[in-house]
């Protein structure tokens, strides 16, 4: 049951978003998300929308996979929706019902913010969407890698994410496991109250961290026996580099933003 | 032939420390311990739990160094900081879960791993992991998740990832204890396999009998002394010895010493079952 959550959920297609080089795409996305801030008429989103519907049409990820990610964000957009109707102050009233004033400059916010908050987590995901953790965490230790001059650990932080996302599915296994095993014993998982319940985990998560430091011990020293010394002197198999294709969306994305600045 | 492992009183304490950092108490795992391994060799070290053969196996790959005596890996003194990198490239190690020793989401990735940190070139490591992969019969599976692959196969991708350092002498420390019979028989194929074709020093540390039977060597630890030493046939002919360390022999060997008991003439190097059978039915 638990097995079944999926996390960094890489829709593979070798489409040609997906081969683009993993840090133009974070630092796309990123422009991406900054436009989105800079629209002030609905004509921004409808270019956005245009650009986003675009780049889905060619990474060939379905629709549905894509909208799925909404549905996790589902209430944060209707709360949003409601604050902003109510609690917008406007000149120009719709409806009055005893106290509560639902003006147009309201519904006009609402969609606004909607459309904004929906836009920007279909970017996003179509960022994991497209870019296994693989090339993720090399895409991100590159980017980071100017800043570890100033002391920051890129490599370890990409050697890190690496590491969790590996052991992510052997310790969902594990925590599984030793569920079953106290639930035999008669623990109880799912009835009571939130604290309640939050003191029947005692028994499933101390096992767990037990296990987990053992793992942490056992791979330190398998590391240290494959020569693992940090990232300096390691080479990669796979090298990121930039291809012409790179170039070309680098150059589409910049069209994209002028013409919304411009607009 | 030239020595690969040399060890000379090799001794190596455990030291449990108090709040203030003085000695508590401390264990001698190993204890003064001579050894010695040739290159090509196939050496099976057995002994029970808390006999010292871990601690041994950790030493050839420097990830222990010896608190007395000296251990030599191909004429490197593992006391020696320097040397550390050398000798960890030179004497590769495979340890017992298979889930914790593999580092990538990727099997390919996993296996360029040691490569990488020695610094080698991409295109290098690309022909190095192939042929990694090739030789432990795991090609088809490059671009798999590890998460989906059984025990055995786990076990032969972290083989691999040494094998692509291009060692020469492997340390297995107990590689099978985990896996299942058909992983297991998988392992030591891909084992046997290594040492016989690619000549790779072999030293395996294991409590299965049957995986002892195919080494040229058995070395038999016990309370961090070797106990015991010499080819399988000689090591296991010594029933009650083994029995009194507390190790089974194989059933064969065990039945051809009872055999002896009742009275039967036979011989006392039995470790198969077709030994046994040529030796009750010499007319076949």
């Amino acid at each position: 049951m638990i097995r079944d959550i999926t996390i960094g959920q890489y829709y593979p297609t070798n489409s040609m978003i997906h081969r683009l080089d993993p840090r133009f795409k974070i630092i796309g996305t990123f422009i991406y998300i900054l436009s989105l801030f800079l629209v002030k008429h609905f004509y921004g989103y409808l270019i956005a929308l245009l650009f986003i519907g675009v780049v889905i049409g060619i990474s060939k990820v379905p629709l549905k996979f894509i909208l799925r990610g909404l549905r996790a964000i589902f209430i944060i957009i209707i709360l949003t929706v409601t604050l902003n109707i109510f609690f917008t102050s406007g000149d120009t009233p719709l409806i009055t019902i005893g106290r509560v004033v639902i003006t147009q400059e309201g519904l006009y916010t609402a969609a606004f913010m909607a459309a904004r908050l929906i836009m920007l987590i279909i970017g996003s995901s179509l960022l994991t969407l497209t870019t296994s953790p693989i090339q993720l965490t090399d895409g991100i230790e590159k980017l980071l890698k100017p800043l570890s001059r100033i002391k920051v650990p890129a490599h370890e932080i990409a050697m890190m994410m690496t590491i969790a996302l590996r052991f992510i599915p052997i310790l969902l296994e594990e925590t599984d496991k030793i569920m079953k095993a106290q639930m035999a014993r008669g623990a109880d998982f799912d009835t009571g109250g939130l604290i309640k319940k939050a003191k029947n985990m005692v028994p499933l998560l101390v096992p767990l961290f037990i296990s987990a430091f053992r793992r942490a011990d056992d791979l330190a020293l398998a590391m240290e026996a494959r020569c693992y010394r940090g990232g300096e002197g390691r080479t990669r198999m796979k090298e990121l580099r930039y291809k012409r294709r790179d170039t070309v969306a680098f150059g589409v994305t910049v069209v994209y933003v002028a013409i919304l600045v411009l607009v | 032939m030239a020595e690969i492992v040399h060890a000379r009183g090799l001794t190596y304490k455990y030291e449990m420390l108090n709040e203030v950092g003085d000695v508590e108490r401390s264990h001698i795992a190993i204890n003064a311990v001579d050894l010695e391994v040739n290159e090509g060799e196939f050496v099976a070290i057995l002994g029970h739990n808390g006999s010292g053969k871990s601690t041994m196996a950790k030493h050839i790959n420097a990830l222990l160094k010896p608190t007395e005596g000296t251990l030599y890996i191909k004429g490197m003194d593992t006391k020696n900081e320097e040397n550390v990198w050398d000798v960890r490239q030179t004497a590769g190690m495979v340890f017992q879960n298979p889930d914790n020793q593999i580092i990538a989401t990727i099997v390919e990735e996993d296996v360029a791993f040691g490569p990488e940190n020695l610094g080698i070139e991409p295109k290098i490591i690309r022909n190095r992991v192939k042929e990694a992969l090739n030789v432990v019969e795991m090609e088809g599976y490059r671009k798999h998740s590890p998460n989906k692959l059984s025990g055995g196969q786990k076990q032969r991708i972290a083989i691999a990832g040494v094998i692509a350092m291009k060692p020469q002498c492997i340390v297995l420390d107990e590689p099978t204890a985990m896996l299942d019979p058909s992983g297991r028989k998988e392992v030591i194929d891909t084992i046997t396999q290594l040492n016989k074709k690619e000549g790779i020093t072999i030293i395996l540390i294991t409590h299965y009998m049957e995986e002892a039977i195919k080494a040229d060597r058995v070395i038999v630890m016990d309370e961090g002394k070797i106990a015991l030493k010499g080819t399988p046939k000689q090591v296991f002919s010594k029933v009650k010895l083994m029995k009194e360390l507390g190790l089974d022999v194989p059933q064969v060997t065990e039945l051809a010493y009872m055999l002896k008991e009742g009275g039967l003439d036979i011989s006392q190097e039995i470790l198969t079952i077709k030994e046994m059978v040529d030796a009750l039915c010499p007319l076949n």
